[in-house]
């Protein structure tokens, strides 16, 4: 028993069929619990007042879109590697899903930041660096959807998203560099040095976990269907190339 | 490999476009920006270095597509492809003979224009070495682009998405250099940040260059 035994795209569809439900209600458990349980059940903060709270939608979207990024150049470079199909629809259902995530981590930095720093938008460091995520998000998508063949697209995809997790990184630094920023550090860290108080951290942490969770079920739902959508393909392909076996068949 | 790069050179120069149109548009670039923003000259002076440099980054951009597109669609790109140079070669060789006419042409050319936006006389030279260090990471990374999009109808405006992003660092870099040197601090360590980003481009991006070609050949 391998993880590669995955890349049978027939064997991904049968563990990933099974493994959907539970994804999803326990993805859709955590946000509710954790939401409720953050939007509720926790004080205000004695500075931020109530916005404090879009923290459990800040952090946990911020977060998945970095991994997503992440988990887009482990299956770019598996496909490049190894060449298993299922990895690069895999990376390329994950591209739009990073790509909402980056746009909620901005709106939800932007509302926030009115009352907080008294502008929706600066030139920081970070909040710059994120909005270039979002670039290279688009870049990314756009090559996919511009290029007919599908394995040309997958192999010039992932070298991109080899290229760009390079010159993304060196943004990332780049922009330090070329302005302060106004944006607080981390929020958490796995040393609890410079963590947020206790009772916000308890339900953020169950709100990352939902986000974790959803950003599975929705790769996994959306591989599915462009794996669906690739068998359709082939079998259309394959009744145009033979229209009278065909028929004799049916 | 040097027929190769005296080839694009001539094409490059007799065919017309690439030498002469890369200039003039950076020039119309810098010659737009003060009916824009007013002929007042502290603010152009303030704004000169981003100007310049956004403006040499988009007359790269203009001649992009051609690096690789006339060769793919007369078929020599095949037989560059089958021939003993290795296609990483070929790549590198493509990216110099546009930096070439292109980079080299716009940093000779750029303090020329920065009279018309009165930057400072004493930034001149690091506007010269900010652009002759900078720009063969922009057509390195141009290069990867072009070869990317190499086999689209319309990829003109997809290669400004894929390749203007990568070019964030370059320009955050090169105008940073530019800037300090006007306001006359030591502008050496954002110059030997953006050396760096062109030698590791020149070592890594050849090879990215060649694998994409091969993809899109295949």
């Amino acid at each position: 028993m391998s993880l590669w035994e995955y890349a049978n795209p027939k064997r991904f569809m049968q563990t990933s069929g099974w493994l959907l439900p539970y994804m999803v209600i326990s993805s859709a458990a955590c946000l509710v619990v954790g939401l409720i349980w953050g939007f509720f059940f926790t004080p205000d903060d004695f500075r931020q007042g109530s916005t404090v709270k879009i923290i459990y939608l800040h952090v946990p979207s911020a977060l998945m879109a970095i991994n997503a990024w992440l988990m887009m150049l482990v299956a770019s470079l598996i496909w490049i590697v190894r060449r298993h199909h299922v990895s690069a629809l895999a990376a390329r259902a994950a591209a739009p899903i990073g790509l909402v995530m980056t746009l909620i981590a901005l709106a939800t930095g932007a509302i926030w930041g009115q009352p907080m720093w008294g502008t929706y938008w600066a030139w920081d460091p970070r909040l710059t660096s994120f909005l270039i995520l979002f670039l290279f998000y688009l870049g990314y998508i756009a090559l996919w959807e511009a290029i007919e063949n599908p394995d040309t697209a997958a192999d010039l995809t992932s070298i991109l998203c080899l290229v760009g997790s390079v010159f993304a990184l060196l943004s990332r630094y780049a922009v330090n560099f070329w302005n302060q920023g106004l944006h607080q550090g981390a929020s958490l860290s796995l040393d609890k040095e410079e963590n947020v108080a206790d009772v916000f951290y308890f339900p953020l942490l169950v709100c990352i976990a939902g986000f974790v969770l959803l950003f599975i079920a929705l790769v996994l739902m959306r591989t599915r269907t462009e794996i669906r959508a690739r068998r359709l393909n082939a079998l259309l392909a394959r009744e145009k190339m033979a229209p009278e076996g065909g028929a004799q068949n049916g | 490999m040097i027929a190769l790069l005296r080839r694009d050179l001539r094409l490059a120069i007799r065919a017309g476009g690439g030498f002469g149109l890369g200039l003039a548009f950076f020039l119309i670039v810098v010659v737009l920006v003060p009916f824009g923003v007013g002929p007042d000259t502290s603010i152009l002076a303030r704004i000169a270095p981003g100007i310049l440099w956004i403006g040499a980054l988009l007359a790269c951009l203009l001649s992009l597509d051609r690096i690789f597109q006339l060769d793919f669609e007369d078929g020599s790109l095949d037989l560059l492809a089958t021939s003993p140079l290795p296609l990483e070669g070929v790549a590198a060789i493509k990216a110099l003979s546009h930096w070439l006419v292109t980079g080299l042409a716009l940093t000779i050319a750029a303090p020329v224009l920065g009279i018309f936006l009165s930057l400072p006389a004493e930034a001149n030279l690091w506007l010269v070495a900010s652009l002759a260090l900078g720009t063969p990471a922009l057509s390195l990374l141009g290069a990867f682009g072009a070869a990317l999009t190499v086999g689209l109808k319309r990829g003109g405006l997809l290669i400004s998405l894929l390749v203007l992003p990568l070019y964030i660092p370059t320009l955050i870099f090169g105008a940073e250099t530019v800037r300090r040197g006007a306001e006359g601090l030591n502008a050496t360590t954002p110059l030997l940040f953006l050396a760096g980003i062109s030698a590791g481009c020149l070592a890594l991006l050849p090879f990215a260059t060649a694998a994409a070609l091969r993809m899109n050949l295949r």
